[in-house]
Protein backbone atom coordinates (compact mmCIF):
# COMPACT_ATOMS: atom_id res chain seq x y z
CA UNK A 1 0.00 0.00 0.00
CA UNK A 2 2.81 2.43 1.18
CA UNK A 3 4.53 1.96 -2.30
CA UNK A 4 1.19 2.44 -3.90
CA UNK A 5 1.23 5.98 -2.94
CA UNK A 6 4.88 6.43 -3.03
CA UNK A 7 4.91 4.94 -6.83
CA UNK A 8 1.29 7.89 -7.56
CA UNK A 9 3.49 10.89 -5.87
CA UNK A 10 6.66 10.05 -8.08
CA UNK A 11 4.43 9.47 -10.90
CA UNK A 12 1.49 12.61 -10.38
CA UNK A 13 1.97 14.48 -13.90
CA UNK A 14 2.21 11.08 -15.65
CA UNK A 15 -0.97 9.63 -13.97
CA UNK A 16 -2.62 13.58 -14.61
CA UNK A 17 -2.02 13.65 -18.09
CA UNK A 18 -2.67 9.87 -18.93
CA UNK A 19 -6.04 10.51 -17.02
CA UNK A 20 -6.41 13.81 -19.09
CA UNK A 21 -6.49 11.16 -22.23
CA UNK A 22 -8.70 8.80 -20.81
CA UNK A 23 -11.33 11.30 -19.96
CA UNK A 24 -10.65 12.98 -23.74
CA UNK A 25 -11.76 9.45 -25.16
CA UNK A 26 -14.89 9.41 -23.22
CA UNK A 27 -16.04 12.64 -23.81
CA UNK A 28 -15.39 12.97 -27.16
CA UNK A 29 -16.61 9.32 -27.70
CA UNK A 30 -19.54 9.86 -26.00
CA UNK A 31 -20.44 12.91 -27.85
CA UNK A 32 -20.16 11.62 -31.42
CA UNK A 33 -22.00 8.58 -30.16
CA UNK A 34 -25.12 10.69 -29.01
CA UNK A 35 -25.48 12.63 -32.16
CA UNK A 36 -25.45 9.47 -34.33
CA UNK A 37 -26.76 7.40 -31.65
CA UNK A 38 -29.81 9.59 -30.69
CA UNK A 39 -29.82 10.51 -34.78
CA UNK A 40 -30.40 7.19 -35.94
CA UNK A 41 -32.66 6.13 -33.14
CA UNK A 42 -35.09 9.00 -34.28
CA UNK A 43 -34.76 8.15 -37.93
CA UNK A 44 -36.03 4.67 -37.64
CA UNK A 45 -38.23 4.93 -34.76
CA UNK A 46 -41.47 3.95 -36.74
CA UNK A 47 -39.75 1.50 -38.91
CA UNK A 48 -39.26 -1.70 -37.95
CA UNK A 49 -37.44 -3.12 -40.42
CA UNK A 50 -34.70 -0.33 -40.14
CA UNK A 51 -34.91 -0.61 -36.94
CA UNK A 52 -34.06 -4.20 -36.34
CA UNK A 53 -31.50 -3.70 -38.98
CA UNK A 54 -29.48 -0.53 -37.56
CA UNK A 55 -29.98 -2.02 -34.08
CA UNK A 56 -28.59 -5.26 -35.39
CA UNK A 57 -25.30 -3.89 -36.97
CA UNK A 58 -24.89 -1.91 -33.58
CA UNK A 59 -24.97 -5.13 -31.79
CA UNK A 60 -22.85 -6.74 -34.21
CA UNK A 61 -20.07 -4.07 -33.56
CA UNK A 62 -19.92 -4.62 -30.36
CA UNK A 63 -19.30 -8.08 -30.31
CA UNK A 64 -16.44 -7.37 -32.73
CA UNK A 65 -13.19 -8.23 -29.81
CA UNK A 66 -12.03 -4.74 -29.43
CA UNK A 67 -7.90 -5.85 -29.54
CA UNK A 68 -8.71 -6.94 -33.60
CA UNK A 69 -11.03 -3.64 -34.01
CA UNK A 70 -8.41 -1.51 -33.15
CA UNK A 71 -5.93 -3.51 -35.08
CA UNK A 72 -8.17 -3.68 -37.59
CA UNK A 73 -8.50 0.16 -38.01
CA UNK A 74 -4.85 1.37 -37.51
CA UNK A 75 -4.59 0.73 -41.78
CA UNK A 76 -7.08 2.89 -41.93
CA UNK A 77 -6.25 5.86 -39.60
CA UNK A 78 -3.24 5.09 -38.57
CA UNK A 79 -1.58 5.05 -35.40
CA UNK A 80 -2.36 6.88 -31.78
CA UNK A 81 -5.77 8.60 -31.06
CA UNK A 82 -7.72 7.91 -33.88
CA UNK A 83 -8.13 4.16 -34.57
CA UNK A 84 -9.19 3.82 -30.62
CA UNK A 85 -11.39 6.83 -31.17
CA UNK A 86 -13.22 5.46 -34.10
CA UNK A 87 -13.69 1.76 -32.40
CA UNK A 88 -15.21 3.29 -29.11
CA UNK A 89 -17.89 5.09 -30.80
CA UNK A 90 -18.71 2.06 -32.88
CA UNK A 91 -19.06 0.42 -29.33
CA UNK A 92 -21.17 3.30 -27.88
CA UNK A 93 -23.62 3.68 -30.25
CA UNK A 94 -25.57 0.07 -29.39
CA UNK A 95 -26.87 1.28 -25.49
CA UNK A 96 -27.17 4.62 -26.87
CA UNK A 97 -29.29 3.94 -29.95
CA UNK A 98 -31.47 1.54 -28.47
CA UNK A 99 -32.36 3.42 -25.24
CA UNK A 100 -33.53 6.31 -27.43
CA UNK A 101 -35.47 3.23 -29.65
CA UNK A 102 -36.99 2.14 -26.13
CA UNK A 103 -37.79 6.08 -24.55
CA UNK A 104 -39.59 7.07 -27.66
CA UNK A 105 -41.48 3.76 -27.64
CA UNK A 106 -42.25 4.07 -24.13
CA UNK A 107 -44.49 7.65 -24.24
CA UNK A 108 -47.58 7.38 -23.57
CA UNK A 109 -49.57 7.18 -27.12
CA UNK A 110 -52.58 9.30 -25.34
CA UNK A 111 -49.91 12.19 -24.78
CA UNK A 112 -48.79 12.19 -28.36
CA UNK A 113 -52.24 11.52 -29.36
CA UNK A 114 -53.74 14.70 -27.84
CA UNK A 115 -50.17 16.63 -29.26
CA UNK A 116 -51.37 16.19 -32.39
CA UNK A 117 -54.65 17.01 -31.68
CA UNK A 118 -53.80 20.60 -30.61
CA UNK A 119 -52.45 20.96 -33.77
CA UNK A 120 -48.23 20.66 -32.63
CA UNK A 121 -46.16 20.11 -36.06
CA UNK A 122 -44.42 16.37 -36.00
CA UNK A 123 -41.44 18.15 -35.10
CA UNK A 124 -42.54 19.76 -32.24
CA UNK A 125 -44.22 16.62 -31.01
CA UNK A 126 -40.67 15.31 -31.30
CA UNK A 127 -39.03 18.11 -29.65
CA UNK A 128 -40.89 19.12 -26.89
CA UNK A 129 -42.88 15.98 -26.65
CA UNK A 130 -41.53 12.84 -26.76
CA UNK A 131 -37.84 13.51 -26.79
CA UNK A 132 -38.19 15.20 -23.19
CA UNK A 133 -40.03 12.25 -22.19
CA UNK A 134 -37.97 9.68 -23.32
CA UNK A 135 -34.63 11.86 -22.26
CA UNK A 136 -34.36 9.79 -18.74
CA UNK A 137 -34.53 6.54 -20.00
CA UNK A 138 -31.49 8.11 -23.64
CA UNK A 139 -29.36 9.29 -20.39
CA UNK A 140 -29.18 5.64 -18.92
CA UNK A 141 -28.20 4.55 -22.39
CA UNK A 142 -25.37 7.58 -22.74
CA UNK A 143 -24.65 6.81 -18.96
CA UNK A 144 -23.58 2.88 -19.98
CA UNK A 145 -21.90 3.75 -23.39
CA UNK A 146 -19.66 6.24 -21.21
CA UNK A 147 -18.72 3.54 -18.56
CA UNK A 148 -18.00 1.08 -21.55
CA UNK A 149 -15.76 3.66 -23.20
CA UNK A 150 -14.08 4.28 -19.79
CA UNK A 151 -13.55 0.57 -19.68
CA UNK A 152 -12.77 -0.56 -23.50
CA UNK A 153 -10.63 2.58 -23.64
CA UNK A 154 -7.64 0.73 -21.60
CA UNK A 155 -6.62 -0.75 -24.76
CA UNK A 156 -6.35 2.21 -26.63
CA UNK A 157 -2.25 2.17 -25.56
CA UNK A 158 -1.66 -0.99 -27.69
CA UNK A 159 -1.80 1.45 -31.10
CA UNK A 160 -0.30 4.30 -29.27
CA UNK A 161 -3.50 5.83 -28.43
CA UNK A 162 -2.43 6.93 -24.66
CA UNK A 163 -4.80 6.97 -21.82
CA UNK A 164 -4.53 4.94 -18.57
CA UNK A 165 -3.73 1.36 -20.34
CA UNK A 166 -0.46 3.09 -20.46
CA UNK A 167 -0.06 2.11 -17.01
CA UNK A 168 -1.04 -1.19 -17.04
CA UNK A 169 1.01 -1.62 -20.41
CA UNK A 170 3.81 -0.82 -18.59
CA UNK A 171 3.70 -2.73 -15.41
CA UNK A 172 2.49 -5.55 -17.87
CA UNK A 173 5.67 -5.20 -19.91
CA UNK A 174 7.82 -5.12 -17.11
CA UNK A 175 6.24 -7.67 -15.02
CA UNK A 176 8.02 -8.63 -12.13
CA UNK A 177 10.48 -6.14 -11.97
CA UNK A 178 10.19 -3.33 -9.49
CA UNK A 179 6.82 -0.96 -9.84
CA UNK A 180 5.45 -3.08 -12.22
CA UNK A 181 2.75 -4.73 -10.18
CA UNK A 182 2.10 -0.83 -8.80
CA UNK A 183 1.91 0.06 -12.19
CA UNK A 184 -0.87 -2.54 -13.45
CA UNK A 185 -2.56 -1.63 -9.92
CA UNK A 186 -2.23 2.41 -10.60
CA UNK A 187 -3.68 2.45 -14.13
CA UNK A 188 -6.58 0.07 -13.03
CA UNK A 189 -7.72 1.91 -9.77
CA UNK A 190 -7.70 5.31 -11.82
CA UNK A 191 -9.97 4.04 -14.61
CA UNK A 192 -12.42 2.59 -12.17
CA UNK A 193 -12.00 6.33 -9.91
CA UNK A 194 -12.89 8.06 -13.59
CA UNK A 195 -15.75 6.10 -14.52
CA UNK A 196 -17.35 6.41 -10.69
CA UNK A 197 -16.88 10.15 -11.58
CA UNK A 198 -18.24 10.24 -15.17
CA UNK A 199 -21.53 8.23 -13.29
CA UNK A 200 -21.11 10.66 -10.43
CA UNK A 201 -21.61 13.65 -13.45
CA UNK A 202 -24.43 11.90 -15.01
CA UNK A 203 -26.45 11.28 -11.95
CA UNK A 204 -25.90 15.37 -11.54
CA UNK A 205 -27.15 15.80 -15.09
CA UNK A 206 -29.98 13.58 -14.82
CA UNK A 207 -31.56 15.49 -11.54
CA UNK A 208 -31.05 19.19 -13.65
CA UNK A 209 -32.50 17.90 -17.31
CA UNK A 210 -35.03 16.20 -15.89
CA UNK A 211 -38.82 17.40 -15.81
CA UNK A 212 -40.02 17.38 -11.74
CA UNK A 213 -43.64 16.25 -13.11
CA UNK A 214 -41.20 12.91 -14.62
CA UNK A 215 -38.94 12.19 -11.99
CA UNK B 1 -81.78 31.10 -36.45
CA UNK B 2 -79.04 28.09 -36.61
CA UNK B 3 -76.34 28.21 -38.84
CA UNK B 4 -73.77 25.35 -39.70
CA UNK B 5 -70.71 26.02 -38.84
CA UNK B 6 -69.24 22.61 -39.97
CA UNK B 7 -70.07 20.29 -42.61
CA UNK B 8 -69.23 17.27 -43.66
CA UNK B 9 -69.80 16.56 -47.24
CA UNK B 10 -69.89 13.23 -48.73
CA UNK B 11 -67.01 12.21 -46.71
CA UNK B 12 -65.20 8.51 -47.17
CA UNK B 13 -62.47 7.01 -45.29
CA UNK B 14 -61.12 3.69 -46.55
CA UNK B 15 -57.96 2.88 -44.73
CA UNK B 16 -54.78 1.29 -47.10
CA UNK B 17 -55.64 -1.98 -47.61
CA UNK B 18 -59.22 -2.67 -47.05
CA UNK B 19 -62.12 -2.79 -48.91
CA UNK B 20 -64.56 -1.90 -47.06
CA UNK B 21 -64.53 2.19 -46.15
CA UNK B 22 -64.42 2.89 -41.88
CA UNK B 23 -66.66 5.89 -42.62
CA UNK B 24 -69.30 5.74 -45.87
CA UNK B 25 -70.24 8.68 -47.97
CA UNK B 26 -71.28 10.49 -44.23
CA UNK B 27 -73.21 13.77 -44.90
CA UNK B 28 -72.95 16.10 -41.31
CA UNK B 29 -73.79 19.18 -40.38
CA UNK B 30 -73.35 20.95 -37.26
CA UNK B 31 -74.74 23.77 -35.97
CA UNK B 32 -72.80 26.97 -33.97
CA UNK B 33 -73.42 26.96 -30.39
CA UNK B 34 -74.84 23.21 -30.55
CA UNK B 35 -73.70 20.16 -28.86
CA UNK B 36 -73.68 17.39 -31.12
CA UNK B 37 -73.55 14.08 -29.33
CA UNK B 38 -71.77 11.38 -32.08
CA UNK B 39 -73.57 7.45 -30.20
CA UNK B 40 -73.11 4.12 -31.08
CA UNK B 41 -72.14 0.83 -30.76
CA UNK B 42 -68.29 0.52 -30.54
CA UNK B 43 -66.45 0.03 -33.54
CA UNK B 44 -69.47 2.25 -35.70
CA UNK B 45 -66.67 4.72 -36.72
CA UNK B 46 -67.43 7.69 -34.20
CA UNK B 47 -64.26 7.82 -33.48
CA UNK B 48 -62.91 8.34 -36.78
CA UNK B 49 -65.87 10.24 -37.48
CA UNK B 50 -64.58 13.05 -34.96
CA UNK B 51 -61.11 12.68 -36.09
CA UNK B 52 -61.94 13.53 -39.72
CA UNK B 53 -62.95 16.84 -38.54
CA UNK B 54 -59.95 17.75 -37.62
CA UNK B 55 -58.42 15.31 -40.01
CA UNK B 56 -56.28 13.30 -37.65
CA UNK B 57 -57.82 10.90 -39.73
CA UNK B 58 -57.48 12.44 -43.65
CA UNK B 59 -60.38 11.61 -45.61
CA UNK B 60 -60.32 9.52 -48.68
CA UNK B 61 -62.84 11.46 -50.45
CA UNK B 62 -65.05 14.35 -49.45
CA UNK B 63 -65.09 17.70 -48.39
CA UNK B 64 -64.92 19.18 -45.09
CA UNK B 65 -66.12 22.63 -44.57
CA UNK B 66 -65.53 24.86 -41.69
CA UNK B 67 -66.98 28.39 -41.26
CA UNK B 68 -67.63 28.72 -45.05
CA UNK B 69 -64.48 27.33 -46.07
CA UNK B 70 -63.27 24.66 -47.37
CA UNK B 71 -60.61 22.97 -44.94
CA UNK B 72 -59.65 19.51 -46.51
CA UNK B 73 -56.59 20.82 -47.70
CA UNK B 74 -55.09 23.37 -45.44
CA UNK B 75 -52.40 22.61 -43.10
CA UNK B 76 -53.80 20.10 -40.72
CA UNK B 77 -51.79 21.63 -37.37
CA UNK B 78 -53.05 25.13 -38.41
CA UNK B 79 -56.77 23.81 -38.69
CA UNK B 80 -56.40 21.48 -35.42
CA UNK B 81 -54.87 24.63 -33.21
CA UNK B 82 -58.75 25.82 -34.32
CA UNK B 83 -60.58 23.64 -32.53
CA UNK B 84 -59.78 22.19 -29.33
CA UNK B 85 -59.68 18.24 -28.77
CA UNK B 86 -59.82 16.23 -25.49
CA UNK B 87 -59.45 12.70 -25.20
CA UNK B 88 -60.62 9.88 -22.83
CA UNK B 89 -56.75 9.06 -21.58
CA UNK B 90 -56.61 13.07 -21.66
CA UNK B 91 -52.89 13.23 -22.30
CA UNK B 92 -51.73 15.71 -20.79
CA UNK B 93 -48.39 16.01 -21.14
CA UNK B 94 -46.68 14.83 -17.84
CA UNK B 95 -42.94 16.91 -17.80
CA UNK B 96 -45.08 20.15 -18.55
CA UNK B 97 -47.01 22.51 -15.39
CA UNK B 98 -50.50 22.31 -15.07
CA UNK B 99 -49.89 26.15 -16.44
CA UNK B 100 -47.76 25.03 -19.09
CA UNK B 101 -50.57 22.43 -20.62
CA UNK B 102 -52.88 25.02 -20.71
CA UNK B 103 -50.69 27.44 -22.29
CA UNK B 104 -49.66 24.95 -25.31
CA UNK B 105 -51.51 26.44 -28.05
CA UNK B 106 -51.65 29.89 -27.15
CA UNK B 107 -47.69 29.40 -27.20
CA UNK B 108 -47.85 27.89 -30.78
CA UNK B 109 -50.35 30.90 -31.99
CA UNK B 110 -47.32 33.27 -30.22
CA UNK B 111 -49.38 34.96 -27.44
CA UNK B 112 -47.21 37.22 -24.95
CA UNK B 113 -46.41 36.38 -22.10
CA UNK B 114 -48.67 38.43 -19.67
CA UNK B 115 -51.70 37.74 -22.40
CA UNK B 116 -51.00 33.29 -22.23
CA UNK B 117 -50.60 33.77 -17.65
CA UNK B 118 -53.99 35.79 -17.50
CA UNK B 119 -55.75 33.41 -20.12
CA UNK B 120 -54.17 30.05 -17.87
CA UNK B 121 -55.40 31.53 -14.74
CA UNK B 122 -58.76 32.67 -16.36
CA UNK B 123 -59.37 29.34 -17.32
CA UNK B 124 -58.06 27.22 -14.20
CA UNK B 125 -60.90 29.62 -12.44
CA UNK B 126 -63.34 28.67 -15.18
CA UNK B 127 -63.01 24.90 -14.20
CA UNK B 128 -63.30 25.33 -10.50
CA UNK B 129 -59.01 24.70 -9.67
CA UNK B 130 -57.58 27.60 -7.63
CA UNK B 131 -55.01 29.47 -9.96
CA UNK B 132 -52.60 29.92 -7.02
CA UNK B 133 -52.71 26.29 -5.56
CA UNK B 134 -52.79 24.24 -9.43
CA UNK B 135 -50.96 26.61 -11.95
CA UNK B 136 -47.16 25.19 -10.93
CA UNK B 137 -48.56 21.62 -10.12
CA UNK B 138 -46.88 18.86 -12.40
CA UNK B 139 -50.41 16.41 -13.57
CA UNK B 140 -49.02 13.73 -11.95
CA UNK B 141 -50.59 15.49 -8.96
CA UNK B 142 -53.99 16.09 -9.80
CA UNK B 143 -56.94 13.23 -9.58
CA UNK B 144 -58.72 11.40 -12.40
CA UNK B 145 -61.52 14.34 -12.35
CA UNK B 146 -58.84 17.06 -11.48
CA UNK B 147 -57.15 16.14 -14.85
CA UNK B 148 -59.83 16.00 -16.93
CA UNK B 149 -60.98 19.27 -15.98
CA UNK B 150 -57.09 20.63 -17.03
CA UNK B 151 -57.79 18.60 -19.96
CA UNK B 152 -61.17 20.43 -20.79
CA UNK B 153 -58.98 23.59 -20.15
CA UNK B 154 -55.94 22.82 -21.81
CA UNK B 155 -58.93 22.17 -25.28
CA UNK B 156 -59.94 26.02 -24.55
CA UNK B 157 -56.66 27.68 -24.26
CA UNK B 158 -56.71 29.83 -27.24
CA UNK B 159 -60.50 30.38 -26.91
CA UNK B 160 -61.22 27.76 -30.01
CA UNK B 161 -64.90 27.97 -31.49
CA UNK B 162 -65.15 23.95 -31.57
CA UNK B 163 -64.52 21.82 -28.79
CA UNK B 164 -63.74 18.06 -29.94
CA UNK B 165 -64.18 15.50 -27.16
CA UNK B 166 -63.85 11.93 -27.70
CA UNK B 167 -65.72 10.13 -24.63
CA UNK B 168 -63.90 12.48 -22.52
CA UNK B 169 -65.64 11.30 -19.09
CA UNK B 170 -65.39 7.91 -20.11
CA UNK B 171 -62.59 6.64 -17.81
CA UNK B 172 -64.27 8.40 -14.54
CA UNK B 173 -65.94 7.22 -11.64
CA UNK B 174 -69.79 7.54 -11.88
CA UNK B 175 -69.97 10.20 -8.92
CA UNK B 176 -67.16 12.50 -10.39
CA UNK B 177 -68.42 11.77 -14.12
CA UNK B 178 -71.72 12.98 -12.97
CA UNK B 179 -70.44 16.40 -11.49
CA UNK B 180 -68.14 16.99 -14.45
CA UNK B 181 -70.97 16.26 -16.57
CA UNK B 182 -72.96 19.59 -14.56
CA UNK B 183 -70.00 21.58 -14.38
CA UNK B 184 -69.37 21.28 -18.54
CA UNK B 185 -73.31 21.61 -18.95
CA UNK B 186 -72.87 25.54 -16.97
CA UNK B 187 -69.61 25.98 -18.63
CA UNK B 188 -71.09 25.51 -21.83
CA UNK B 189 -73.93 27.92 -21.01
CA UNK B 190 -71.41 30.32 -20.31
CA UNK B 191 -69.27 29.52 -23.42
CA UNK B 192 -71.67 28.76 -26.10
CA UNK B 193 -69.07 26.34 -27.90
CA UNK B 194 -69.86 23.81 -30.91
CA UNK B 195 -69.43 21.12 -29.46
CA UNK B 196 -68.97 17.56 -31.25
CA UNK B 197 -69.08 14.44 -28.59
CA UNK B 198 -68.84 11.30 -28.77
CA UNK B 199 -70.07 8.69 -26.36
CA UNK B 200 -71.23 5.06 -26.40
CA UNK B 201 -73.48 5.72 -23.73
CA UNK B 202 -76.68 6.95 -24.73
CA UNK B 203 -77.79 8.39 -21.38
CA UNK B 204 -74.76 10.37 -21.22
CA UNK B 205 -75.92 11.09 -24.93
CA UNK B 206 -79.20 12.46 -24.28
CA UNK B 207 -78.03 14.38 -20.74
CA UNK B 208 -75.30 16.29 -22.99
CA UNK B 209 -76.77 16.53 -26.51
CA UNK B 210 -78.67 19.35 -27.73
CA UNK B 211 -78.73 16.87 -30.85
CA UNK B 212 -77.82 13.43 -31.28
CA UNK B 213 -76.30 11.82 -34.40
CA UNK B 214 -77.07 7.90 -33.55
CA UNK B 215 -74.70 6.01 -35.86
CA UNK B 216 -74.25 2.21 -36.92
CA UNK B 217 -71.75 0.48 -38.97
CA UNK B 218 -69.12 2.94 -41.31
CA UNK B 219 -70.94 5.90 -39.84
CA UNK B 220 -74.21 5.68 -41.66
CA UNK B 221 -76.86 7.90 -39.29
CA UNK B 222 -79.49 6.00 -38.06
CA UNK B 223 -80.99 8.99 -36.75
CA UNK B 224 -80.37 12.26 -36.34
CA UNK B 225 -82.59 14.74 -34.04
CA UNK B 226 -82.77 16.11 -30.66
CA UNK B 227 -82.82 13.83 -27.72
CA UNK B 228 -87.19 14.33 -27.22
CA UNK B 229 -87.17 13.63 -31.38
CA UNK B 230 -85.41 10.79 -30.78
CA UNK B 231 -86.99 8.77 -28.05
CA UNK B 232 -90.42 9.94 -29.14
CA UNK B 233 -89.95 8.82 -32.49
CA UNK B 234 -87.18 6.28 -33.30
CA UNK B 235 -86.39 5.93 -37.14
CA UNK B 236 -85.91 2.06 -36.94
CA UNK B 237 -85.64 -1.03 -35.31
CA UNK B 238 -81.68 -0.36 -35.13
CA UNK B 239 -82.16 3.25 -33.51
CA UNK B 240 -84.81 1.29 -30.74
CA UNK B 241 -82.47 -1.30 -29.70
CA UNK B 242 -79.86 1.03 -29.25
CA UNK B 243 -82.01 2.97 -27.20
CA UNK B 244 -83.15 -0.13 -25.51
CA UNK B 245 -85.64 -0.96 -22.83
CA UNK B 246 -86.93 1.20 -20.20
CA UNK B 247 -87.77 4.15 -22.33
CA UNK B 248 -89.77 5.74 -19.43
CA UNK B 249 -86.12 5.42 -17.39
CA UNK B 250 -84.94 7.16 -20.56
CA UNK B 251 -87.32 10.01 -20.41
CA UNK B 252 -86.03 11.06 -16.74
CA UNK B 253 -82.61 11.87 -18.78
CA UNK B 254 -84.29 14.72 -20.49
CA UNK B 255 -85.72 16.60 -17.58
CA UNK B 256 -83.03 18.32 -15.11
CA UNK B 257 -83.92 18.76 -11.44
CA UNK B 258 -83.79 22.75 -12.31
CA UNK B 259 -87.06 21.75 -14.10
CA UNK B 260 -89.00 20.26 -11.48
CA UNK B 261 -90.88 21.75 -8.68
CA UNK B 262 -89.00 21.54 -5.63
CA UNK B 263 -90.53 20.69 -2.26
CA UNK B 264 -89.38 21.93 1.16
CA UNK B 265 -88.55 20.30 4.09
CA UNK B 266 -87.84 22.12 7.68
CA UNK B 267 -84.16 22.87 8.07
CA UNK B 268 -81.87 24.28 11.17
CA UNK B 269 -79.10 25.58 10.13
CA UNK B 270 -75.52 25.79 12.35
CA UNK B 271 -74.70 26.57 14.73
CA UNK B 272 -78.14 25.93 16.04
CA UNK B 273 -78.72 24.14 20.29
CA UNK B 274 -80.50 20.84 20.90
CA UNK B 275 -83.32 22.63 22.39
CA UNK B 276 -83.95 24.74 18.71
CA UNK B 277 -83.31 21.68 16.79
CA UNK B 278 -86.25 19.76 19.13
CA UNK B 279 -88.35 22.28 18.77
CA UNK B 280 -88.12 22.41 15.12
CA UNK B 281 -88.81 18.51 14.71
CA UNK B 282 -91.66 18.86 16.94
CA UNK B 283 -93.25 21.53 14.26
CA UNK B 284 -92.00 19.74 11.04
CA UNK B 285 -95.02 18.50 8.88
CA UNK B 286 -92.56 15.42 8.27
CA UNK B 287 -90.39 13.07 10.56
CA UNK B 288 -87.16 14.25 9.04
CA UNK B 289 -85.93 17.59 9.32
CA UNK B 290 -82.62 18.93 7.48
CA UNK B 291 -79.54 20.39 8.82
CA UNK B 292 -77.42 22.74 7.36
CA UNK B 293 -73.87 23.67 8.10
CA UNK B 294 -73.05 27.37 8.08
CA UNK B 295 -72.18 27.60 4.46
CA UNK B 296 -75.79 26.24 3.72
CA UNK B 297 -74.77 22.79 2.32
CA UNK B 298 -76.91 19.80 3.92
CA UNK B 299 -75.09 17.67 6.44
CA UNK B 300 -77.56 15.46 8.14
CA UNK B 301 -81.38 14.02 8.59
CA UNK B 302 -82.04 14.07 12.04
CA UNK B 303 -85.35 12.92 13.03
CA UNK B 304 -86.59 12.60 17.26
CA UNK B 305 -84.67 9.67 17.84
CA UNK B 306 -81.52 10.67 16.66
CA UNK B 307 -80.93 13.55 19.16
CA UNK B 308 -81.39 10.97 22.39
CA UNK B 309 -78.76 8.52 20.54
CA UNK B 310 -75.49 10.96 20.18
CA UNK B 311 -74.95 14.26 22.15
CA UNK B 312 -73.41 15.87 19.34
CA UNK B 313 -75.73 17.36 16.01
CA UNK B 314 -72.86 16.70 14.08
CA UNK B 315 -72.96 13.03 14.47
CA UNK B 316 -76.80 12.25 15.15
CA UNK B 317 -79.37 11.15 12.31
CA UNK B 318 -77.96 10.06 8.96
CA UNK B 319 -75.42 11.93 6.98
CA UNK B 320 -76.04 13.69 3.23
CA UNK B 321 -73.78 11.27 1.38
CA UNK B 322 -74.69 12.70 -2.21
CA UNK B 323 -76.76 15.85 -3.21
CA UNK B 324 -78.45 16.44 -6.54
CA UNK B 325 -77.64 19.83 -8.96
CA UNK B 326 -79.56 21.41 -10.95
CA UNK B 327 -78.44 20.48 -13.90
CA UNK B 328 -78.57 16.89 -12.98
CA UNK B 329 -81.15 14.81 -15.04
CA UNK B 330 -84.29 13.43 -13.24
CA UNK B 331 -82.58 10.17 -13.54
CA UNK B 332 -79.35 11.16 -11.52
CA UNK B 333 -81.54 12.62 -9.08
CA UNK B 334 -83.39 8.93 -9.11
CA UNK B 335 -79.89 7.30 -8.85
CA UNK B 336 -79.16 9.49 -6.06
CA UNK B 337 -82.69 9.30 -4.00
CA UNK B 338 -82.02 5.05 -4.07
CA UNK B 339 -78.30 5.78 -2.13
CA UNK B 340 -80.14 8.52 0.57
CA UNK B 341 -81.19 7.45 3.72
CA UNK B 342 -84.35 8.98 3.63
CA UNK B 343 -85.64 8.38 0.05
CA UNK B 344 -85.71 12.31 -0.43
CA UNK B 345 -82.60 13.87 -2.64
CA UNK B 346 -81.56 17.14 -1.93
CA UNK B 347 -80.94 19.70 -4.47
CA UNK B 348 -78.05 22.47 -4.28
CA UNK B 349 -76.86 24.55 -6.00
CA UNK B 350 -73.98 25.00 -7.66
CA UNK B 351 -72.25 26.53 -4.51
CA UNK B 352 -73.42 23.52 -2.30
CA UNK B 353 -76.31 25.39 -0.65
CA UNK B 354 -79.17 23.82 -0.28
CA UNK B 355 -81.98 24.82 -2.37
CA UNK B 356 -84.71 22.29 -1.48
CA UNK B 357 -85.71 18.62 -2.13
CA UNK B 358 -86.82 15.69 -4.84
CA UNK B 359 -89.32 13.49 -3.39
CA UNK B 360 -89.95 9.90 -4.35
CA UNK B 361 -93.34 10.77 -4.78
CA UNK B 362 -92.71 13.72 -7.12
CA UNK B 363 -90.69 11.56 -9.72
CA UNK B 364 -93.10 8.31 -9.26
CA UNK B 365 -95.59 10.99 -10.52
CA UNK B 366 -93.35 12.11 -13.51
CA UNK B 367 -92.95 8.44 -14.38
CA UNK B 368 -96.81 7.78 -14.62
CA UNK B 369 -97.30 10.80 -16.69
CA UNK B 370 -94.00 9.48 -18.88
CA UNK B 371 -95.60 6.48 -19.03
CA UNK B 372 -99.34 7.16 -20.11
CA UNK B 373 -97.58 9.49 -22.81
CA UNK B 374 -95.51 6.75 -24.00
CA UNK B 375 -98.58 4.54 -23.73
CA UNK B 376 -100.67 7.28 -26.07
CA UNK B 377 -97.69 7.59 -28.81
CA UNK B 378 -97.90 3.27 -29.20
CA UNK B 379 -101.58 3.33 -29.65
CA UNK B 380 -101.37 6.39 -31.67
CA UNK B 381 -98.66 4.36 -34.07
Amino acid sequence: MASLIEFIQSRWDNLLEAALVHATYIVSVVVVAIVIGVGSGILVRNKPLAREIVLGVFAVFLTIPSLGLFVMLVPIVGLGFWAPFVALCMYALLPIARNTVAGLAGVDPAVVESARGMGLTNRERLFRIQLPLAWPVILTGVRVAALLTAGIAAIATLVNGGGLGDFIKSGLARLGAPNSAESMWVGTLAIIVLALAFDAVFIVIKKATTSAGIR
Amino acid sequence: MTETLIKLDDVTKTYPGTDVPAVANLNLEINRGEILVLVGPSGCGKSTTLRLINRMIEPSSGRIMFDGDDVTHVNADELRRRMGYVIQQIGLFPHRTIAENISTVPKLLGWDKQRTAERVDELLETVGMEPGIYRDRYPKELSGGQAQRVGVARALGADPEVLLMDEPFGAIDPITRDRLQNEFLRLQDELKKTIVFVTHDIDEAIKMGDRIAILREQSVIAQHDTPEAILAGPADKFVEDFLGSGATLKGLNLLRASEVELDDVTTVRAPTSRHEVMQAIEAASSPWILYLDESGAPKRWLDRRSLDEVNSIDQAGKEVRVTVEPEDTLRDALEKMLQSAVGTACVVDPTGAYRGVVRVETLVEIIDRLQREEQARQEAR
